[in-house]
């Protein structure tokens, strides 16, 4: 057939929900600082989102499986490193690897990458996906590998 | 002290605004036939949304590659204050000259945003309907940054 001589390289997206609250506050900053920069996010409170997780690996399937890794295997381990680290969870104060960072969509998307990254052994994990609400979201595609930062300059 | 990552952050609009597919390139009956509906001479609308994706450096003082409100402010101005509950056609300088094929309506879109000083613009998503989307990169058509 001809996947003997061909590379085949799929997409396979995984999703997941999880409920966690956070809030924004830098220290660093006075307090008339915080409420004009974060603003509603600043309430000492914390509020909550429905997270929408989606976790996108690339790879080819194994021949023998069909599978560019077995689904089970993906769902578990987002049950282990995002859900049971997240779900119903204050951010701020309950997910160590968000200590001294602002809990944004960003910084959050960025630690689902790192935790994630270590445990995917089949396929290449290529993007993470993480929706605070269905109208703000932050694609993470891993360690940006030294590119120079990115300016606002026109192209 | 992790390394920094590659992040897109995404911002999705919605406007609603009417159109009409009709081309001065081509004759009548070439109108009708290529756009069909669309050429209905009285236009017709859509509830349109836009998704906006910039890039940058998380700033690590807010955490943020750009601020909201400073996003949602630009994309108001630039574009969604424009366009809703217009007649774009008429109404948008550019679609005088150009047919408001959704294609065109992202090109503009992204042209109107690739200012924007606080990141930098990657990409514009544009929804006609639920069931048919577009996206613009720029003309590199995003080649440099997936």
């Amino acid at each position: 057939m001809a996947g003997d001589f061909l590379h085949f390289m799929v997409y396979l997206t995984r999703k997941i929900e999880f409920s966690a609250s956070h809030l924004y506050h830098n220290p660093a900053f006075s307090a008339e600082e915080n409420r004009r920069i974060f603003g509603k996010c600043n309430n000492p409170h914390g509020h909550g989102h429905n997270y929408v997780l989606e976790v996108t690996v690339a790879g080819e399937p194994d021949p023998a499986t069909g599978m560019v890794l077995d689904l089970k295997e993906l769902k578990e381990i987002l049950q282990r490193e995002v859900s049971d680290r997240m779900d119903h969870r204050f951010l701020n104060y309950e997910v160590p690897e968000l200590a001294g960072q602002i809990p944004t969509c960003e910084n959050i998307a960025a630690v689902i990458w790192r935790l994630l990254e270590a445990k995917i052994t089949r396929g290449n994990l290529h993007r993470v996906r993480l929706y605070e609400t269905p109208d703000l979201f932050v694609d993470c595609y891993g360690a940006s590998n030294g590119e120079p930062a990115r300016t606002s300059e026109v192209r | 002290m992790n390394p920094p990552m590659k992040l897109h952050l995404w911002r999705r609009f919605r406007f609603s605004a009417s159109h009409r597919l009709h081309s001065a390139q081509l004759g009548e009956d070439e109108n009708r036939r290529v756009y069909g509906k669309c050429n209905n001479p009285y236009g017709h609308g859509h509830n349109y949304v836009v998704e906006v994706g910039v890039s940058g450096p998380v700033d690590q003082a807010t955490g943020m590659i750009a601020n909201l409100a400073d996003l949602d402010a630009y994309v108001e101005r630039e574009v969604i204050e424009p366009f809703d509950h217009k007649y774009l056609n008429e109404e948008i300088a550019e679609f005088r000259e150009t047919v408001p094929t959704t294609e065109n309506i992202c090109i503009e879109i992204f042209d109107r945003l690739r200012r924007f000083p606080q990141a930098r613009l990657e990409r514009v998503r544009v929804e006609e309907t639920g069931l048919n989307s577009f996206e613009y990169a720029g003309e590199l058509g995003g080649a440099t940054h997936e």
